[in-house]
């Protein structure tokens, strides 16, 4: 879907840690690297506490980030910045939020809340100008001009996430991190969102960082995936080969753990069901961090963290399992 | 296999400002033992008003029974007073919630809040209680029950505190467990060893279950039996191939079709337009009019009775009037089993 395969932003080893207290620190994301190329939709999935709600606000810098860089357009994002480059960054990222309920203002009609942007960055310039250009957004986003008199209240879950779009769009960004954009919405009312954004992003070349737990729905909208796991990536490819070729164990147990609707299917599938819960990402576990949980952890995997390497062109993983170093051990134990 | 539930033409509605809202509107099902039936569709579609009724737990006023029965061991639980019904909750009839953060107590220790049904239903002693909820803990496999026992739920992790809801809803094996969204809140990883789990207890103590959800993924997991339901009504009911391999319903067809499936990459999902209706003033015929793509003029004054598709599945649609046009389910609403389908 990409033909250029420009980068648009280079994120670069970057690590976001929240200070518990004097002792404990959480590393929310602890050192990720992948760039997002120019009118891609890059998924990002992963369970809750993985860091990738994290890592998506760090990268729109929400979050002042700990260590590493962001570089969107060769520029990175962190650092000292003069309040003018703030405003530049600020309208060409926009972001839409999972809560449709919690991120509108109850007070303010819907028609001031998609304006906003346009008179914080000065984009309309008569009141004409900002009336015209709110009323065709509600229209590119399937409302009408009439609703803009409203008040959030008055509208439905998949209706204010349309609200919530149009105000995404109005500065006219080219970059859209959307955090669970559709987690709260009904199934019917999901598809509509996303053929949306799927249109949107068309029509205004936009790039989106699309964070998700819902694979299925990522496989869908995205032209690459990456799967995060305790504040690491664990892999990242394009969505095809990562749904026929999984390669780390955690992907492939997120894969057989998806129910499917198909009940013939469901009842004779081979589920690789992985034990216990997610660890605290307060004291991970040494070397791999999905150690605890994989069912193919070997004595190498408590001692080294894994290295970050391109198995095959563009499908990035960090395994043992696939390093020849350290699979010795378990294709001994295999071949035992 | 006996019938254990029958209800009846439930309906049920909620006084507010703004006018009645009719939740459920003659609703009609049963459930036998070992049964898994679950209730699907959107957010104000009534699934959870009508799961809750079950137990007694709307509340009432602003609730209100309109009309129907709800026949559980031979009696009828809607002429039940608070006082008898709280004979029933937790000793024949129990519920998991969707959210456990929310619906343990959090100032109790879980052994404490298994205990209190055991105390209150069964009379056992603190300490048989005690020991007795050692035994469900290890039942629903959390690892060291014995330490687990004296914690609180916060000590908890999201998946272990389903768990041990799971393990208070069991506390005196009922007869009928209902699920409402019980996976919803929880990673894919922690539902899946939590839909394995149910299905496991199922299998030992031979509950019947009524689950809640609106995931077809999940329905195809867990359930025999499927109950669509939409603006306050069963729209389709039956076993589970039925509904996902032969539905006859515009509405089930455009649930399935709405899922985006994993080996399939269509570049656009079929959507149904529109939202679900205003239930202050429901429609005079079929709920689903507004949205259907087949809609005929006799769907906006006229309710369609329900048609048995077969033995086992009902459906409430004009279209399976034989003067009605043959209508074809759309080519992403078809779901292929693994053996091939007539």
């Amino acid at each position: 879907m990409h033909s250029s395969k420009e980068k648009l932003l280079e994120i670069k080893d970057l690590k976001k840690h929240f200070k518990l207290d004097r002792k404990n620190i959480l590393k929310a994301v602890d050192g990720v690297s992948f760039d997002i190329y120019k009118g891609e939709t890059f998924g990002l999935v992963g369970e809750s506490g993985c860091g990738k709600s994290t890592a998506g606000r760090t990268i729109m810098r929400l979050y002042e980030a700990t260590e590493g860089e962001v570089d969107f357009y060769g520029e990175n994002v962190h650092g000292k910045k003069r309040k003018k480059e703030l405003k530049k960054f600020n309208q060409d990222m926009q972001m839409i939020f999972q809560d449709p309920y919690a991120s509108l203002n109850p007070r303010m009609t819907v028609k001031d809340i998609i304006a906003e942007g346009l008179d914080i960055h000065k984009l309309a310039h008569s009141r004409k100008e900002r009336m015209d250009k709110v009323n065709e957004l509600l229209e590119t986003v399937g409302l009408n001009s009439e609703h803009g008199n409203r008040y959030p209240h008055e509208f439905s879950g998949g209706q204010r996430q349309r609200i919530g779009i149009a105000r995404a769009l109005a500065v006219d960004p080219k970059f859209i991190v959307a955090d669970e954009p559709i987690s709260a919405l009904d199934v019917s009312i999901q598809a509509q969102v996303v053929n949306l954004l799927k249109r949107l992003q068309k029509e205004h070349g936009l790039t989106y960082l699309f964070i998700a737990h819902d694979l299925s729905m990522v496989k869908h909208i995205s032209d690459r995936v990456g799967v995060m796991y305790l504040g690491k990536m664990a892999e990242i490819a394009p969505s095809d080969d990562l749904y026929a070729e999984p390669l780390h164990p955690y992907t492939q147990a997120l894969l057989s753990a998806i129910p499917i609707s198909n009940p013939e299917v469901e009842r004779s599938r081979e589920r690789i069901i992985v034990e216990g819960d997610v660890p605290s990402p307060v004291s991970p576990p040494s070397g791999c961090r999905f150690r605890t949980r994989c069912p193919f952890a070997m004595e190498s995997c408590a001692k080294v963290e894994p290295e970050w390497q391109e198995h095959t062109e563009g499908h990035w993983v960090a395994c043992h399992l696939y390093n020849d170093k350290y699979n010795q051990e378990y294709k001994q134990k295999q071949a035992n | 296999m006996s019938k254990i539930l029958e209800v009846k033409d439930l309906s049920i509605a909620f006084e507010t400002y703004g006018g009645e809202v009719q939740a459920v509107r003659g609703v009609e099902f049963d459930l036998h033992e070992q049964e898994t039936l679950a209730i699907v569709g959107e957010s104000g579609s009534g699934k959870s008003v009508t799961a809750q009724s079950l137990m007694r737990l709307t509340p009432m006023p602003p609730g209100k029974f309109t009309s129907g029965s709800i026949m559980f061991n031979g009696e009828n639980l809607v002429d039940k007073s608070d006082k008898q019904m709280e004979e029933i909750r937790g000793r024949d009839i129990s519920m998991i919630f969707q959210d456990p953060m929310t619906s343990l107590n959090p100032t109790m220790t879980v052994g404490k809040q298994i205990a209190e049904g055991l105390i209150k239903h069964q009379n056992m002693s603190k300490k048989a209680a005690h020991n007795r909820g050692v035994e469900l803990l290890k039942l629903v496999g959390i690892p060291n029950p014995e330490t687990r026992i004296n914690q609180y739920p916060h000590q908890y992790s999201g998946g272990m505190r389903q768990r041990a809801m799971i393990a208070i809803a069991l506390a005196c094996d009922p007869k009928l467990l209902i699920a409402d969204e019980p996976t919803t809140a929880l990673d894919v990883t922690i539902q899946a060893q939590i839909l394995d789990l149910m299905r496991e207890i199922q299998k030992k103590t031979g509950t019947a279950i009524i689950l809640i959800t609106h995931d077809l993924g999940v329905v195809a997991n867990a359930a025999s039996r499927v109950a669509v339901m939409y603006g306050g009504k069963i729209v389709e009911t039956g076993n589970v191939d039925e509904i996902f391999y032969q539905p006859k319903h515009p509405y089930t067809w455009g649930l399935l079709s709405s899922m985006p499936s994993l080996d399939s990459k269509e570049e656009e999902l079929e959507a149904i337009p529109g939202s679900p209706p205003d239930l202050k003033d429901p429609p005079k015929g079929c709920p689903f009019v507004t949205r259907c793509p087949y809609a005929m003029k006799v769907c906006e004054n006229h309710m369609p009775e329900y048609t048995d598709v077969s033995a086992t599945q009902k459906t409430a649609c004009w279209l399976l009037d034989e003067r009605a046009p043959d209508v074809e389910p759309p080519q992403s609403a078809r779901v292929e089993g693994v053996k091939t389908h007539a």
